[in-house]
C-alpha cells in the first residue's frame, strides 16, 4: 500500500522547508454516521520528523486537527540529499513512516 | 484533573520544582508538577481539558502574556469549520514550542509543536473549529510563555444558511 505520508522537503540557503500531507480520517469521536452510531475517535497523536538521526520537529495532535492533516515548518542544519524520516502514531496504535530525500 | 497546587507548597513540591528547573533550565515555575506534560511525552491530560486556560496550564504550567512579536495568521471568516488554515510565525528568540488553542472547541487544545535546536519558529497547519471562536497561539520562548489571539467566524452550513 502506498504510504499515507506525502512529503516535500526543499533546501535553500541552509534552511529546509518541509511540507507534509498525511492521509488520516482524524475522527473526533463526536460525529455520528448515517445510522446514528457514533464514529469512535481515531486521530494521529504524534508526528515526528528526524533528520540525520536527530529530531527536528515534533507535533502532538488532538482531535481538532483537520482530516488529512497538513503541516509546514522549516529547520536549519540539513543539506540537499539528506534523509528526512517522518513517522506518525495514532490513538489506536497504528503507525506509518516514510523517508524522503531533501531536494 | 486540575493543576492547582495547595495553598501551602509542600517540601515535595518545592523539590519537584527544583528538579524541573534543573532539567530544562527554566525560570520560576509555579506549577511544577504539571510541567512534565510540556515535554517529551504526549500530553494526554492537556488534550482532554475543555477550558482553554486550564489546558494551557496543564501543558505548560504557566500563564502566557500577550506579545506583538507573534504573528497569528487565520481567516477572519472560515466558510468551512472542518478545515481552517492557521499559521504562526514569530520573531521571538529561543522558541521551544508552539501550540494552538481553539476556545470554543469541545477540547481547547488543538495541536502542540516542539522545536528542538535549529528549527525555525514557524508552523502552518489546518484545524477543525466547531463554531465561531477565538484561536490562540502560545509560543514558549526562552522559558517564558507568550500568546496571540485572533477571532475566527465560522459560517455553519456553508451557503449562508
Amino acid at each position: 500500500m502506498a504510504s499515507s505520508i506525502r512529503v516535500r522537503a526543499t533546501s535553500k540557503d541552509d534552511i529546509t522547508e518541509v511540507q507534509t500531507l498525511i492521509q488520516h480520517p482524524m475522527d473526533t469521536g463526536l460525529v455520528k454516521d448515517a445510522k446514528g452510531e457514533t464514529i469512535p475517535a481515531h486521530y494521529i497523536q504524534e508526528l515526528k520528523f528526524e533528520c540525520n538521526g536527530k529530531e527536528v520537529f515534533v507535533a502532538n495532535w488532538g482531535t481538532a486537527v483537520a482530516k488529512d492533516p497538513y503541516v509546514k515548518f522549516s529547520f536549519k542544519g540539513a543539506k540537499k540529499g539528506d534523509d528526512l524520516k517522518i513517522s506518525w502514531t495514532d490513538n489506536k496504535g497504528t503507525s506509518d513512516e516514510t523517508t524522503a530525500k531533501i531536494a | 484533573m486540575t493543576t492547582t497546587t495547595g495553598p501551602h507548597p509542600t517540601r515535595r513540591l518545592i523539590l519537584q520544582g527544583a528538579v524541573s528547573v534543573a532539567l530544562i533550565g527554566l525560570g520560576n515555575l509555579p506549577f511544577a508538577p504539571a510541567l512534565a506534560a510540556a515535554n517529551d511525552k504526549y500530553p494526554d491530560e492537556a488534550f482532554k481539558l475543555k477550558n482553554e486556560a486550564e489546558a494551557i496550564k496543564a501543558l505548560y504550567g504557566k500563564t502566557p502574556e500577550p506579545s506583538d512579536k507573534i504573528k497569528l495568521d487565520a481567516p477572519e471568516i472560515a466558510e468551512n469549520g472542518a478545515v481552517v488554515p492557521v499559521s504562526v510565525t514569530t520573531t521571538l528568540d529561543k522558541v521551544t514550542s508552539i501550540s494552538f488553542f481553539v476556545a470554543e472547541n469541545p477540547n481547547a487544545l488543538a495541536a502542540s509543536y516542539r522545536f528542538p535546536d535549529g528549527a525555525i519558529p514557524a508552523v502552518a497547519n489546518r484545524l477543525k473549529m466547531a463554531k465561531t471562536s477565538s484561536v490562540t497561539a502560545i509560543v514558549e520562548a526562552d522559558g517564558k510563555l507568550y500568546s496571540a489571539t485572533k477571532d475566527v467566524k465560522v459560517t455553519v452550513g456553508g451557503c449562508g444558511g
